[in-house]
Formats: structure tokens, C-alpha cells, sequence
């Protein structure tokens, strides 16, 4: 796409969203967008590890129920503002990645996802039997009072703005990343981690850099999670399904592309919803089947995602329009 | 916590070795795998679950006891091993990790998804079975169930090992794991070699499921309960050491049961994956791992 | 000529198998040094060691006044060496600029400006025509100057090139060697494992021979190859 058609897509995007609430105005449409929004930006924020620097991270829930005990434990314990406990919680989400990071960084590709699933795991039983923060039974959110400053709201309108601000913020980031220094540093280690440190790269601070970074914008999206359900619980916020699942949303959707997670967002929560339409609520499984099936096709298929299938289409489209005009990526592959 | 007397703890003890035998017997599989061509199944527990539906479906509607449709429950996974190969991981031999982690990962999904869709999200159990009770040997009580699932599992193991040291299919998936182009060069089909990898992995986490259907809840999901201690069997025993994984087991299954004893059952899991982060990090070849 | 590089009593042994022994040798500023030896001889783990791959069993090495004894590979590319690899590791999904730029990032933090000079050292290394093609495109020959270019990047005061020839039409080991000699002419050190005999002794000021581990010459290209040890290594006499 070329510049103008790329601003003015964006463009249209922009009014969309944020029109949305206003023209559609059922409840189970709004929230449907909320969860599109807010499983995009756990997306988002797990690509920069997952998809930038290619540590492919399975125990990201820890982060997202950090953030949500955080601002929680705050709202209830102390009685502050759930907007501090936001910035508190990417606060504690950091620390701990820092720790994370200097135990977990040492190992490699299939090893390191699995310490992450460990982590995530120990993170989970911990809280679960620690009585200051309701253990098992999980913490419930006064509903009152209500408005900006509470982060508690009658509508869901409100919640959807949140959650598209904290999506672009997390896409700005992305985006800021992927074009900076830091963002090629990542695309090397990802690509040839021993050809990255001849070139005076320091491994590990850039991976801490980049969990760092990923965690903190995951906690946010784990204290909207609290305000927006007003209950948590271990499960329910640091489980391993939660986990698996916000990778899932990068690689179903394109890892190491910037919009990949959104798409795949909207991919997974819309076999979520109709699978819960068609066959009633927790059940037959065939959101599980549909989207089980559905990676292990872009596995085997196109390890870029949903987004590099809608690529490469738009590329074959173009292709058939210039007859004659083979794309110069082929012309380079074929020699 | 009761007092602990030296019975008490023995009996413990003892029961940390059963279980630990299971779980050594889920990691074969597993290990195995991984060893012949460094992919890590995610969908190991699923295997597990199979084979559990598999005893459990026996007992429904053929009223057969697990144990004597087990030879039944092992071929079929077999076959869905085999399967499992050739349809999804035959493609991804060659491409990178991400999308090998992925594929496996999806596999899991979808066994589980259509675990629920064909049998229900409940949890089931097998209710009669012939070995049932209680033994007593010198004031130690032992499970039926449990006892008869440790000899199972110390069997089939024996006969993993010694097929992959005995026999000349078994030296060859050997030469595979150790280096696949040399293992192509002296005339070893690779490719059956992997089928067969991914045949007896099945074979050995379903035999596990069906030891373990008489004494454990069935459920679509019951496999997450055993992929985590799976991979800190094979974690602790060294990426494709069947011995390593055998002892590894005992280990695993000693920790969770005798920590569960000692700090509380709420933390037997988080003290099982302590050990694998330390393993990790202090010797990630594991125990009796390859260089 | 003030020395750059030195590597004294250099030993690397891999679970008691001896793959350097006792090495030692000096490398002067802007010199040409060639590295050669049969199959197995240990240069590459010798490259490996004085990039920082391997931390050296015993023996010292100096570059440019300092220690560098088992620092970890980033920081002796900071200090300045740089290194190219045997088999290619070019950032395969990244193009060909992208490559060198990732090098150029280290002395100059804004992409923009890494941009413009690894424009400048494509064109050194005669790779500009290819600059927005994903280096996964290039040929291997192609790749490997790539990796040279990338090198070049992070301003190195020695460069250590692992095989660049291999596999070159004799046209191109003429130019590869031709590259090497305008490196040499910028000022910066070079050390060149090869094994293309023809590419290397018309533009080597020393050669070292590696045999079984152990240096067994060090002299200009001329002497070395009526070097009796070393015929003998060569040719099994």
C-alpha cells in the first residue's frame, strides 16, 4: 500500500472505533468489542517479546494477574485509586520480569517457554494460598462509587474507550519499538542470536528490555480486566488457558507484525462467541476444535499468521491485476 | 500436620515411588520424541487422556476391565501416533521453532476440544475393576489400583528400553536421535523412524492413561495435569534419555508426594516446577543427559 | 608497525581433546595475516576464542593495550574486533541493508543516519544493488559479503574473516581478495582463515599454519611454502 491509501485506511479505522459505541449500541455487541480490544492488546504486548525478540513466552498470565492483584489488592487494602494501582501494577509486572528474565533468559527456544509455563504456574499457586489477597476464592471489586476517578462505570461504553486507548497505546509502543534501535536489535537475536553479539549486542538486556516493556503492558491490561469484571480470582486471571491464549491471539494472527494480534483477536473471540451462540455456554468444545484446528493450519501452512495469508493474497491479487508482472520477491526466489 | 512417624513417612514414601513410576512412563513418550527429532509435543497429555476415554469406553460398552482392553487401547494409539505424524508433524520437520511449538500446541487444543465435543466436559470414572482394594504388607497399605499401575509401568518401560537397546529397529531409531543425515546415509528411512517415534511416545503415555483410569478422574482436560510433570521428568532426565526419565520419574513423584506431606498439597505442583527451574538452570542436560 | 592483536601461550581444550595449543602470535596495525592449516587444525576455534566465543583453557590475549582474556563476544566487538562466520548467519529475514545497519547501530543510535552508512559500506563491499532484497535472497557468496559489509560496519580496528572465498569462481576470489586488500588500506587489521591458497598468499604480509592444533609456522607467504613442516602437514609426508 502506499503512504496516502495507508493514512487515509487508518484514518477510516480510527472514525470506526471510535463511532462504534456511539451507532451500535446493544450491550453484547459492545462487549464483544471490549474483549476484540482487550485480548488484541495482550496480543500486542506479548508480540514484542514473543514476535520481536522471538522468546516465545507460554506464562504471560503472570503478568496479566500481577496487574490485576496489584491494583486490586490496592483498591481493597488501601483504598487507592484502581488508576494508581494501573501504574503500580506495570510496576510490579516489571520487577518481577526482571526477575523472570535473569532465571529464564539463560535457556533457549523450547526450554525458555517452558520455564515461562513453570513460572506462571508457581506465580498461580502462590497466590491462590496467600490469605492477605483472598486466596482461592479471589477478591470482589466494590461496585460503588462509580465514575472516571473509581475506574467503576454503570455503561459499557466507557470500558470500550479504555481498552482502544490502552490498544493504541500498546500498538504505539509496538510500533515505536519495531523502528528504533532497539526494534532491529531484536529482529537480529531473533533471526541469529550469535551473529547479534559479534556486533556488540548485549543479549540479555535487550530480551529484559523487551520483557520489560511486554510485561508492563500486559498488567495494564490485567487491572482493566479487574475494573471492567469487578472479581478476580487465580484462575480466572493468572491460569495457564489465559496464557496459552494470549499467544495464541500473535501467532493465530501474524507474529512480529504489528496489527497480526488484532487480527487475531477478532479471529479467536468471534469463534469464542459463536461457538457459545450455537452450542450454549461452557461447552461442547468446538471454539477448542475450530481454533485448534485453525493453528495447527498456520503452523503448517504460513508461520506468519493470518496476516501473512491476507499478504500474501493481496500480493497474488496484485499480481493478477499486472499480468505479466511477476512480484520481485518471487523473481528473487525462483533464482 | 500429625506426627511423623517412621511408618507414616515410609508409606509416603512408597506411594511417591508409584505415582513416580506413571510419570516416568508419561515421559518416555515424550523424551523420546524429542531425543529422535527435538520437538517438544505439547500435546503429550492429551495422549494420556486418550488412553484413559479408551479404558473408560471399554468398561461402558464393551464391559471389559481397562487391563484387558488394554493391548486394544495401545495399538489404537499407536495409530494415533502414527497419524498424528504424518497428517501435522511430517510438515513442520523443517520449519522454525515457533511454528513446531505451535502445531503441537494447536494439536493439544483440539484433542481437548474434541474430547469435550464427543464425551462431555464431565468427570468420569471407572467404577468396577478387577483389581480393587486394599493390600497390607507389614502395616503398609498399598492401592490395588496403584500397585498393579507401578508393575504396569515398570513393564512397559523395560520394554521400551530394551527394544530401543536390543533390537535393530530400535538401534536404528537410536542413530536417528543421535544424527539424523549420518542415520539417512547408512539407508535408515528418517521418516519412518519419526512415525515410529511418535507411535510408541502415544503408546506409552496411553498405557499410562489406561494404568491410571482405575484410580484417577476422566475428564477432556485431564491432560494438563500430567504435561507439566511430564516436561520436568524429561527436563530432570536429560532431553531423550530413557533411563534419565525413568529416574527422573521416581524423583518428580517423591517430591510432589513427600513435599505434599511435608509443606502442604497446595503447593506440590509449585514445588515440582521449582525443581524443574532449578534443573534449568544448574544442569539443563539433566540428570543422564547427552551432551 | 605498533602491534594491535597479541595472543600468548592460547590453549582451548574441549573435554580433554586439545583443539589449540600454547599459541601465541602478534598482529600489527592495518596487517594482513593469513590463517591456514589442514581440516581440523583448530583456526576456527582459535577465531573463536579471540572473538569471545570460547573462553581460552590458558594463555593471554592483548588487544590494543587490554586485556581481552574470556570477555564475552559483545564486548570485544565493542573494543573493536569484528568477525565474519564460516557458515553464514546473515539476518535472513532482514534485507541487505537492514544486515549492515545492524552493525553501523552501534556507534550511531539513530536508524536514519545507520541507514546512510550502511548504504556506504553495501557499495564498499559491491552489494548496493542488492540493498532492499532480504538477505535470504542473496546467494552464499553473496551472503558472505554481506557479512563482511556488516563487519565493516561497526568501525573495527581488526577484522577476523572466516572463509570468504569458498566456493568462489577464480574472477570472484580476485575480487574478494581485492576486497580484502582495501579493508587492509582503511586501517584496520585483518586475519583470514581460508583455504583458497590463491586468494590468500598474493595479499597475506604473514602466514600462520595451524597443525593438530599447534602453530608450526609464522612467516611471510613465500618462506611458508617451502616450509618443510608445513609440506608435510599439507601433503601427510
Amino acid at each position: 500500500m502506499t503512504p496516502p491509501v495507508k493514512f487515509s485506511a487508518f484514518l477510516i479505522l480510527f472514525a470506526v472505533t471510535v463511532a462504534f459505541p456511539l451507532v451500535v449500541s446493544l450491550p453484547t455487541y459492545q462487549n464483544f468489542a471490549i474483549l476484540v480490544l482487550m485480548v488484541a492488546q495482550l496480543g500486542v504486548a506479548w508480540n514484542i517479546l514473543g514476535g520481536y525478540a522471538g522468546q516465545v513466552s507460554l506464562g504471560h498470565a503472570a503478568f496479566f494477574g500481577i496487574g490485576a492483584y496489584t491494583s486490586s489488592a490496592l483498591v481493597t487494602l488501601a483504598g487507592l485509586s484502581p488508576w494508581i494501582g494501573l501504574v503500580a501494577g506495570a510496576g510490579m509486572a516489571c520487577l518481577f520480569a526482571l526477575v523472570v528474565g535473569a532465571i529464564c533468559f539463560r535457556l533457549k527456544g523450547h526450554y525458555f517457554a517452558m520455564a515461562t509455563i513453570a513460572v506462571a504456574e508457581i506465580v498461580q499457586v502462590v497466590i491462590s494460598n496467600c490469605d492477605p489477597l483472598s486466596g482461592a476464592v479471589g477478591i470482589y471489586l466494590p461496585l460503588t462509587p462509580r465514575g472516571a476517578a473509581a475506574f467503576v462505570f454503570s455503561g459499557k461504553a466507557p470500558y470500550y474507550y479504555i481498552a482502544l486507548t490502552l490498544l493504541a497505546a500498546s500498538l504505539l509502543v509496538n510500533h515505536l519499538i519495531a523502528r528504533s534501535r532497539v526494534g532491529y536489535y531484536l529482529r537480529a537475536i531473533k533471526d541469529e542470536p550469535d551473529a547479534a553479539r559479534s556486533l556488540g549486542i548485549n543479549l540479555p538486556r535487550l530480551k529484559l528490555i523487551a520483557l520489560a516493556v511486554s510485561s508492563a503492558l500486559t498488567a495494564m491490561g490485567g487491572t482493566l480486566y479487574a475494573q471492567k469484571e469487578l472479581f478476580i480470582d487465580p484462575p480466572s486471571v493468572l491460569g495457564t488457558q489465559l496464557s496459552l491464549k494470549i499467544a495464541l491471539v500473535a501467532i493465530l494472527g501474524g507474529v512480529g507484525t504489528l496489527w497480526g494480534p488484532v487480527i487475531g483477536a477478532a479471529v479467536l473471540v468471534a469463534i469464542e462467541e459463536c461457538s457459545r451462540i450455537f452450542f450454549g455456554s461452557s461447552g461442547l468444545g468446538t471454539d477448542m476444535i475450530v481454533y485448534g484446528t485453525l493453528i495447527i493450519v498456520v503452523a503448517v501452512k504460513s508461520p506468519s499468521g493470518i496476516a501473512g495469508l491476507l499478504r500474501a493474497g493481496v500480493q497474488a491479487l496484485q499480481a493478477r491485476r499486472r499480468p505479466g508482472v511477476a512480484a520481485p520477491q518471487e523473481v528473487e526466489e525462483r533464482a | 500436620m500429625g506426627h511423623i512417624t517412621l511408618p507414616l513417612l515410609t508409606q509416603v514414601l512408597l506411594s511417591g515411588v508409584l505415582i513416580g513410576l506413571i510419570y516416568a512412563l508419561v515421559a518416555i513418550g515424550l523424551t523420546l520424541i524429542f531425543g529422535v527429532m527435538d520437538i517438544v509435543n505439547f500435546a503429550h497429555g492429551e495422549f494420556v487422556m486418550l488412553g484413559m476415554y479408551g479404558a473408560f469406553w471399554g468398561v461402558a460398552y464393551l464391559a471389559l476391565d481397562p487391563l484387558v482392553t488394554l493391548p486394544l487401547t495401545a495399538l489404537l494409539l499407536f495409530a494415533i501416533g502414527v497419524l498424528v505424524y504424518r497428517l501435522v508433524i511430517r510438515k513442520i520437520l523443517a520449519a522454525p521453532m515457533l511454528s513446531q511449538i505451535f502445531a503441537t500446541f494447536g494439536l493439544m487444543i483440539l484433542l481437548r476440544g474434541m474430547a469435550q465435543f464427543l464425551w462431555k466436559p464431565d468427570h468420569r470414572l471407572v467404577s468396577h475393576s478387577l483389581v480393587e482394594g486394599r493390600l497390607t504388607v507389614m502395616g503398609l497399605q498399598f492401592g490395588g489400583p496403584q500397585l498393579v499401575a507401578g508393575a504396569g509401568a515398570v513393564i512397559v518401560t523395560a520394554a521400551v528400553w530394551l527394544f530401543l537397546n536390543r533390537t535393530r529397529l530400535g538401534a536404528a531409531l537410536e542413530a536417528t536421535a543421535i544424527d539424523r543425515e549420518a542415520a539417512t546415509l547408512m539407508g535408515i528411512d528418517t521418516g519412518r523412524m519419526f512415525a515410529l517415534a511418535w507411535g510408541i511416545g502415544a503408546t506409552c503415555a496411553g498405557v499410562a492413561g489406561v494404568l491410571l483410569s482405575t484410580f484417577f478422574p476422566i475428564f477432556p482436560e485431564v491432560g494438563a495435569n500430567f504435561i507439566l510433570i511430564a516436561f520436568v521428568v524429561v527436563v530432570l532426565g536429560g532431553f531423550g534419555s530413557v533411563a534419565g526419565a525413568f529416574l527422573a520419574g521416581l524423583i518428580v513423584g517423591e517430591v510432589e508426594v513427600l513435599g505434599g506431606f511435608l509443606v502442604g498439597p497446595a503447593y506440590k505442583t509449585a514445588l515440582v516446577l521449582t525443581l524443574l527451574l532449578l534443573v534449568l538452570l544448574i544442569r539443563p542436560r539433566g540428570l543422564l543427559g547427552k551432551a | 608497525m605498533t602491534v594491535l592483536l597479541s595472543v600468548e601461550g592460547l590453549c582451548k581444550t574441549f573435554a580433554g581433546l586439545v583443539a589449540n595449543n600454547a599459541i601465541s602470535f602478534t598482529v600489527a596495525e592495518a596487517e594482513i595475516v593469513g590463517l591456514i592449516g589442514p581440516n581440523g587444525a583448530g583456526k576456527t576455534t582459535l577465531f573463536n576464542c579471540l572473538a569471545g566465543y570460547h573462553r581460552p583453557t590458558a594463555g593471554r590475549v592483548r588487544f590494543a593495550g587490554r586485556d581481552i582474556t574470556g570477555l564475552p563476544p559483545e564486548t570485544i566487538a565493542r573494543q573493536g574486533i569484528a568477525r565474519t562466520f564460516q557458515i553464514v548467519r546473515v539476518f535472513q529475514t532482514m534485507t541487505a541493508i537492514e544486515n549492515v545497519m545492524v552493525g553501523a547501530l552501534l556507534h550511531c543510535r539513530q536508524p536514519s543516519s545507520a541507514a546512510a552508512l550502511a548504504r556506504e559500506w553495501l557499495d564498499f563491499t559491491g552489494l548496493a544493488y542488492r540493498a532492499a532484497q532480504p538477505a535470504s535472497a542473496l546467494t552464499v557468496s553473496e551472503q558472505k559479503r554481506l557479512e563482511v559489509a556488516r563487519a565493516l560496519a561497526l568501525h573495527p580496528r581488526l577484522i577476523l574473516l572466516d572463509e570468504i572465498m569458498a566456493g568462489l569462481t577464480p574472477i570472484e576470489v580476485r575480487e574478494a581478495s581485492d576486497l580484502v586488500r582495501r579493508i587492509r588500506d582503511l586501517g584496520i587489521a585483518v586475519i583470514i582463515v581460508e583455504h583458497v591458497m590463491e586468494g590468500i598468499m598474493p595479499i597475506a604480509d604473514r602466514i600462520l599454519v595451524l597443525d593438530y592444533g599447534e602453530k608450526i609456522a609464522d612467516a611471510p607467504p613465500a618462506r611458508v611454502v617451502r616450509d618443510p613442516a608445513v609440506l608435510s602437514a599439507y601433503l601427510g609426508a
